[in-house]
């Protein structure tokens, strides 16, 4: 009897640490509503999202977001413009061309590329990529969207790569065969059957980079520069939303304040942008695998 | 001339396969050229200062030491209860399909979302303030299903038939698991975890959020202590525009870079030996 009442503690206990994950969840969630929630009783939510400018610090604030996620969208199109194509290819060598002793190298070695903390990536853009790039663009600011853009997508390269593969690999054998079989090349195989037969499978990890781009934080906050402005050139400076975070974050802006308050409204948005598109990835994937199962 | 085609379309595939890696060589070699002449015994064992020439890494070093190591100690005992019980006993309720779906949702959330629910529960709620503990819990959340997938993959590479041979030994569900299937999973849990305090020790952006310091000239004594890590004190010296302490970011990512190394270097050496025991 004693045994069994210790089994069925241990196991309500495991439960309780297994249920600490949506707990977590409904932290984020309780947390960032209630902080926007006051940010939006002294700021209406249509000038929050409508509005062209966002000055938050200055004597006369404004709070329109669009600057902030003009900012993001713009740095994450110009990672997904180097990611996309470049992720796609590589995936598409490893899949269908390369050698097997080939692969075993170059996965693990792509996977470092995944693994370098984004704060390298940061240096690694303002030190290295801006000044090469000035050398091509005279007009490039020292900080602008242009080289954290181009850092960014090769940080997030692996992933898009790697799903992208094993979307690749998970297409049944039969297929190809029968490409081949009519007559069609390697690359007619890979591209025009592997390709679209993987399809949603690669969108998935397409979405799920998207989402990667637009939630990082310290390659924009080096490299970008720190000025909210609503502009698509890509050679001047500008501020994504997780940038602006970071720099209210290293003022000493007084906590319960509305520019306090703002790093949360902002952070919702984040949120909830980055959500809709984890859940679209998601869906996707499991569309993919009951395609092939 | 369909031939010709294929040939090509191969090069620009392999050809585009190459330029990712030369990015990778050229970050490698940008640093390294960037940060090896400041990398010194001084550079160690000093603190931060104003003057780049005296400044060091040893408080950011101590932080980072820390942090991870508390927020490994929290995020172990934690990730391979939720694991056990979702890999071992809760497979068919709706409470841990639920619970699956909300950890591979949380593992894509973006880490400054972590930073402020950091400082809205540990920091304010909590009353921790900026210390070395929210940060570790702040981290340990962010880590956490990381810790729980990698857990869940050691625990389904234990064969069934050790479970069964225990259950006819007599032995109750838990002792099965606590005497013969965690000992058996442990090579591939401690990889994943080290795997995912090797993301961890390299995370800025949740750190910044809850208010760990940038500028600080001493080491954690306690839980309680204020702190930096190595990335908040690189992500510093970067900002700043002297070129001085621009040679000092680079010799502190390759500080960051050695550690990070020698942790997975750990983690294949534990897989490796796990594969090896894995063997019939």
């Amino acid at each position: 009897m004693h045994t069994r009442r210790l089994e069925w503690i241990i196991e309500r206990a495991l439960f309780l640490c297994a249920a600490l994950s949506v707990l977590t969840t409904a932290g984020i969630i309780v947390v960032l509503a209630v902080e926007t929630f006051e940010f939006l009783r002294e700021v209406p939510v249509v000038e929050f999202l409508t509005g062209t400018e966002w000055t938050p610090l200055f004597a006369t604030p404004r709070f329109g977001v669009l600057p902030l996620v003009a900012g993001t969208m713009l740095v994450s199109a110009i990672a997904m413009v180097v990611a996309l194509p470049m992720g796609l290819l590589s995936a598409v060598y490893l899949s269908e061309y390369a050698p097997d002793g080939l692969r075993r190298i170059v996965k693990p070695v792509l996977e470092i590329l995944a693994g370098v903390p984004t704060v390298v990536y940061g240096y690694f853009a303002l030190m290295f990529v801006t000044p090469l790039l000035q050398r091509v663009f005279p007009q490039m600011a020292g900080f602008n969207a242009l080289s954290p853009g181009i850092v960014m997508g090769i940080m997030i390269l692996p992933l898009v790569s790697s799903l992208s593969e094993d979307a690749m690999r998970a297409v049944p054998q039969g297929l190809r065969e029968g490409a081949y079989a009519l007559g069609a090349t390697r690359m007619q195989t890979a591209l025009q059957v592997v390709v679209p037969a993987a399809f949603s499978g690669i969108t998935a990890a397409f979405i799920l980079a998207v989402s990667r781009a637009v939630g990082e934080t310290m390659i924009v906050a080096i490299a970008a520069g720190q000025q909210p402005r609503l502009t698509a050139n890509p050679f001047v400076p500008l501020e994504t939303m997780t940038a602006y975070i970071v720099q209210v974050s290293l003022g000493d802006t007084p906590q319960g304040t509305l520019e306090y308050r703002t790093i949360f409204a902002v952070g919702m948005l984040l949120f909830l942008m980055t959500f809709v598109l984890n859940m679209v990835s998601t869906w996707l994937r499991e569309r993919f695998r009951e395609e092939y199962s | 001339m369909k031939h010709r085609a294929d040939v090509l379309f191969r090069t620009i595939a392999l050809g585009t396969l190459l330029l990712a890696l030369a990015a990778l060589g050229a970050l490698v070699y940008d640093i390294v050229s960037g940060g090896l002449g400041r990398l010194n015994w001084q550079f160690l064992t000093s603190m931060a200062s104003r003057r780049p020439e005296d400044a060091g890494i040893y408080h950011a070093l101590a932080g980072s030491i820390w942090v991870i190591v508390l927020t490994g100690a929290l995020a172990l005992p934690l990730g391979v209860a939720a694991a056990v019980y979702l890999e071992e006993y809760g497979t068919r309720s709706r409470a841990a399909r639920l619970i699956e779906i909300n950890i591979a949702n949380l593992a894509a959330v973006p880490s400054i979302i972590y930073g402020l629910l950091g400082l809205g529960v540990f920091v304010r709620f909590m009353g921790m303030g900026r210390s070395v503990l929210a940060g570790a819990c702040t981290l340990a959340l962010l880590a956490l299903p990381v810790v729980i997938l990698s857990t869940r993959e050691a625990l389904r590479t234990v064969p069934g038939s050790i479970r069964e041979g225990s259950y006819a030994l007599g032995a109750t569900k838990w002792q099965t698991i606590w005497y013969q299937v965690l000992p058996m999973a442990l090579p591939g849990i401690l990889t994943g975890l080290i795997l995912s305090l090797s993301r961890a020790i390299g995370e800025t952006a949740p750190l910044i959020t809850i208010g760990a310091l940038t500028y600080i000239p001493f080491a954690p004594d306690g839980l309680w202590s204020p702190f930096t890590v190595l990335p908040i004190q690189i992500f510093n010296w970067v900002s700043r525009p002297q070129a001085a302490f621009k040679e000092n970011a680079a010799a502190g990512i390759l500080v960051l870079m050695l550690l990070l190394l020698v942790m997975n270097a750990i983690a294949v050496f534990l897989r490796d030996r796990f594969q090896r025991q894995g063997r019939p």
